[in-house]
């Protein structure tokens, strides 16, 4: 497969995802403000320290308000990571690379985004009442994953979409732990015995994993939340999951069978799963949730950096 | 089914010519002419119902009964005041094509703007677009569709098939010959100087003989009708056609927006062209090649036809690269970089101008193509396709001396018409544009897409005086032709029929075998009275349909 085609699909693959989580960050968030006796100023601004996005919202915008922020998130072009920009990152990636994606595939991903973009017509209203229009979001992002999954060969082009799919899917999960687990830290060291089960429950429900922690463990426990969120092997937000499922598209793509990594992307998403398959949440609680998660992501943005020079950036020979 | 029914009715009144018969046609004919307005023709209706319907129309009462052909096309006339040649209607107004024709009649100007819409809305979904230049980088417009198809019997068809591959044939020999010997040039068939002062003429190609004599493996020759019924080749266009990505999903576009208008018809299929094309591709590969491999070569997404290349590359399962994914060796071979090291390319079905192909040669500034790309070529590593030097056989000037190259090398008369060329770079036909420009159309000898041909008839007089400056500053570059009056489609327009102008470009796949694609690109030009077909200039396209059986 080229080079190039290689990295548009990763790229397409990543900005589907990171669109689709955006989503449903804020569709969680909506929701547990309603009646929220906190600040709802911190709890808004929670979602620009999850992307990052900070110095950026503050250059364009006044105050950080509900309305400002989910503007920012969803409609505001100039912000590399609002929804529109990533899908239009996504559809410019499949656009340059169609012939290798199957016609639904490419007809699911240009339809996501015609969708999108005619919905900004209604801006006014999504920012009043976002709810209809985030799942429609997410509602496409699945049929984009079910029409790959179903009708793309589980090829080189298909592994490389994974790799994009994963690292995305384990950054957002890392990102959104941190900044929500902080957020209800406060309240765990004011020794009430009053456990903020609403919020709890928010933290899982923004990965789509409250039904499933339920099914895998019944009540609410911080430690257990945790567990499930980075430990957990079977659920397909967890960070083990995902970098278990980074490290079987890289040995596919480089047909590695033996126990030894080929090349550098291999080798650090080994030490990691390996890491997380020893880990326990208590450790992780004792040590400190955010450096962990700050090494965890430093680890991710080498694998991603590794991938690209192993596979998207070969120069031209002499 | 209620379409089958209606159809099996409406042969029976034919033939036998029943009072209803004639209220079918006239109410075919009004519908195109008028866009539906006076009479509305259900599908499931009876004979009697019919009757009623005409009935309760005093107008199309009068009409059927009075004389049988001529009203029909007067009213077709009101739209088209000029001589006209319509390809569904004769001029006495009977459809050429009943089975179409009855098919069409029986939908409702309502159902027809929604199928339209339909379409539109598919074309989006589809990402089937193309852009303009001169708009934004990245401006991509959704490619003009019309539903109503254009018909070509089996009989005329076969005629251009054969003038199409006797035409072909010439023009490679022509290029072989041009390139190489220079016999047609020794023998004063066509003047020396023309070739020399062609600026699509390669001097890099002198000497060098293609695989099997291929020069051209993909030709997109744009033919027009007059009003007087002749078919003329209008270009030859040797380079780099594009189009046929179109001729295929409007295809597949039609069968799933109106289904019905297939019944009783028996259409030419054309699903075959991506096959037809790998095979020619892979079969001009270097012979050294044991398994070789083809490629796209496209300038990249803000191209005007990279839908196409995409289309083509998708359908053919073959990789679509840009320039920077190639790179040529020290030993002239070609390599594509891929993420399991470089890969061996043996032809590039190159959607690339040859001034920007390889700029250790041509254009120097070239981002879009690969250095020593062209060294790869002469040493025979690798094959492009078409080959680069093309487009001296399709220069307008050299145009006028194509039935004299086809006289010369096959010693056949041409089949195809071509249209009185006048060379503006020949002293007194130069003399006599000049003095004609109102009457003539004035085209560069070297440009494509429409762009800057002067039409005499209906420009101004500041614009003509603009184009005799051109001319007289550089006469070689420039032609004129009679005005021709192109033959019309009945078109959706704001959920309406009127007729408009249309061209057509049959595809040919040029080889030992060679294969020409049933149809072709019908282009048709959506403003009223308008003879620019161009997609980059207003003008949309058709479904085109050979019909086996009428």
């Amino acid at each position: 497969m080229l080079c190039r085609v290689a990295d548009s699909l990763f790229w397409m693959s990543r900005y589907l995802e990171r669109a689709e989580n955006q989503a449903r960050f804020i569709d969680v968030t909506s929701s547990i403000a309603l009646g929220y006796r906190g600040s709802e100023q911190a709890l808004w601004s929670s979602l620009l320290h999850a992307g990052g996005d900070v110095e950026a919202f503050l250059q364009r915008y006044a105050a950080p308000t509900r309305e400002n922020i989910i503007n920012f998130l969803l409609f505001d072009r100039r912000n590399l990571n609002s929804v529109i920009s990533c899908l239009t990152a996504a559809r410019e990636n499949a656009r340059s690379v169609r012939e290798a994606l199957t016609a639904p595939l490419w007809e699911a991903v240009n339809r996501f985004y015609l969708r999108v973009r005619t919905d900004t017509t209604q801006q006014p209203q999504i920012l009043k009442q976002p709810h209809q229009f985030l799942e429609r979001i997410k509602r496409s992002a699945h049929q984009v994953l079910g029409v790959r999954e179903a009708t793309w060969s589980h090829g080189d082009a298909w592994h490389f979409s994974t790799l994009g799919y994963q690292l995305e899917r384990a950054d957002k999960t890392s990102r959104i732990l941190d900044v929500r687990y902080f957020l209800l830290l406060p309240v765990m060291n004011t020794g009430s015995e009053q456990l903020d089960v609403v919020q709890w429950a928010a933290l899982l429900e923004s990965t789509g994993a409250l039904q499933m922690y339920r099914r895998t463990w019944g009540p609410i426990q911080p430690n257990r939340v945790l567990d499930f969120l980075v430990l957990n092997p079977a659920f397909p937000r967890s960070l083990r999951f995902c970098i278990q499922a980074t490290e079987t598209a890289l040995r596919s793509i480089s047909g590695n069978t033996s126990t030894e990594p080929q090349n550098e992307a291999e080798s650090l998403v080994a030490e990691m799963s390996r890491r997380l398959a020893t880990l326990t949440a208590e450790e992780i609680v004792s040590t400190g949730l955010h450096p962990f998660i700050d090494q965890f992501q430093t680890t991710l943005n080498q694998i991603g950096a590794a991938i690209s020079t192993a596979y998207f950036q070969i120069p031209t020979p002499e | 089914m209620p379409a089958k029914s209606a159809r099996r009715r409406h042969n029976c009144c034919t033939n036998s010519q029943q009072q209803d018969d004639c209220c079918t046609n006239l109410a075919l004919l009004q519908k195109i002419a008028f866009g539906f307005s006076q009479v509305q023709f259900p599908v499931t209706e009876s004979a009697q119902a019919l009757h009623a319907i005409c009935a309760q129309c005093p107008k199309s009462r009068q009409q059927a009964y009075g004389t049988r052909c001529s009203p029909h096309s007067e009213v077709f006339r009101v739209t088209q005041p000029a001589p006209n040649f319509d390809e569904l209607l004769t001029e006495s107004g009977v459809p050429r094509h009943s089975a179409l024709s009855e098919c069409l009649a029986a939908l409702s100007a309502d159902v027809l703007a929604e199928r339209q819409k339909l379409a539109e809305e598919e074309l989006l979904e589809k990402g089937i677009t193309f852009a303009v230049y001169g708009h934004d980088a990245g401006t991509e417009k959704i490619w003009p569709f019309d539903v109503v198809p254009r018909p070509i019997p089996a009989q005329e068809w076969q005629q251009i098939e054969t003038g199409l591959k006797q035409r072909i044939k010439a023009l490679n020999l022509f290029l072989d010959d041009v390139y190489n010997e220079g016999r047609i040039l020794r023998d004063g068939v066509v003047p020396e100087a023309l070739i020399r002062t062609a600026k699509t003429f390669r001097p890099e190609c002198v000497g060098f003989r293609p695989p099997g004599g291929v020069w051209t493996h993909v030709t997109g020759t744009d033919l027009v009708r007059h009003h007087d019924g002749t078919l003329y080749v209008l270009e030859d266009n040797l380079r780099c056609p594009s189009g046929v990505s179109y001729v295929l999903e409007n295809r597949e576009i039609m069968k799933r927006v109106l289904p019905e208008v297939f019944e009783g018809s028996v259409i030419a299929p054309i699903d075959d062209y991506p096959e037809r094309l790998l095979e020619k591709l892979l079969s001009t590969a270097p012979p050294e090649a044991e398994h070789p491999t083809a490629v796209v070569l496209t300038p990249g997404i803000y191209n005007s036809a990279y839908f196409e290349h995409s289309f083509l590359a998708q359908q053919m399962g073959i990789e679509l690269v840009t320039g920077p994914d190639l790179f040529v060796d020290r030993n002239d071979t070609v390599w594509m970089k891929t993420t399991r090291g470089p890969r061996r390319v043996d032809v590039i079905y190159r959607r690339i101008d040859d001034d920007f192909l390889d700029p250790e040669v041509f254009r120097p500034d070239s981002m879009l193509g690969v250095p020593g790309l062209m060294r790869a070529f002469r040493a025979g590593r690798v094959t492009l396709a078409n080959a680069p030097g093309t487009g001296v056989a399709d220069d307008k000037a050299v145009y006028q001396y194509v039935p004299d190259i086809i006289r010369y090398y096959l010693s056949e008369d041409p089949i195809l018409n071509n249209v009185p060329t006048y060379l503006c770079s020949d002293p007194k036909q130069c003399g006599w544009v000049l003095e004609n420009l109102s009457s003539l159309v004035v085209k560069p000898t070297n440009e494509s897409g429409g762009y800057g041909i002067l039409m005499g008839p209906v420009a101004s007089q500041e614009e003509r005086d603009r184009c005799a400056e051109s001319i007289r500053r550089d006469p070689r570059n420039y032609i004129a032709q009679p005005m021709l009056t192109l033959s019309t489609v009945p078109t959706v327009i704001n959920g309406r029929l009127a007729p408009r102008h249309v061209d057509l470009r049959p595809f040919i796949l040029f080889g030992e075998q060679t294969f020409v694609l049933p149809g072709g690109l019908t282009r048709v030009a959506l403003r009223e009275g308008s003879m620019i077909v161009n997609s980059s200039q207003g003008g949309g396209s058709k479904d085109t349909w050979v019909l086996l059986q009428n």
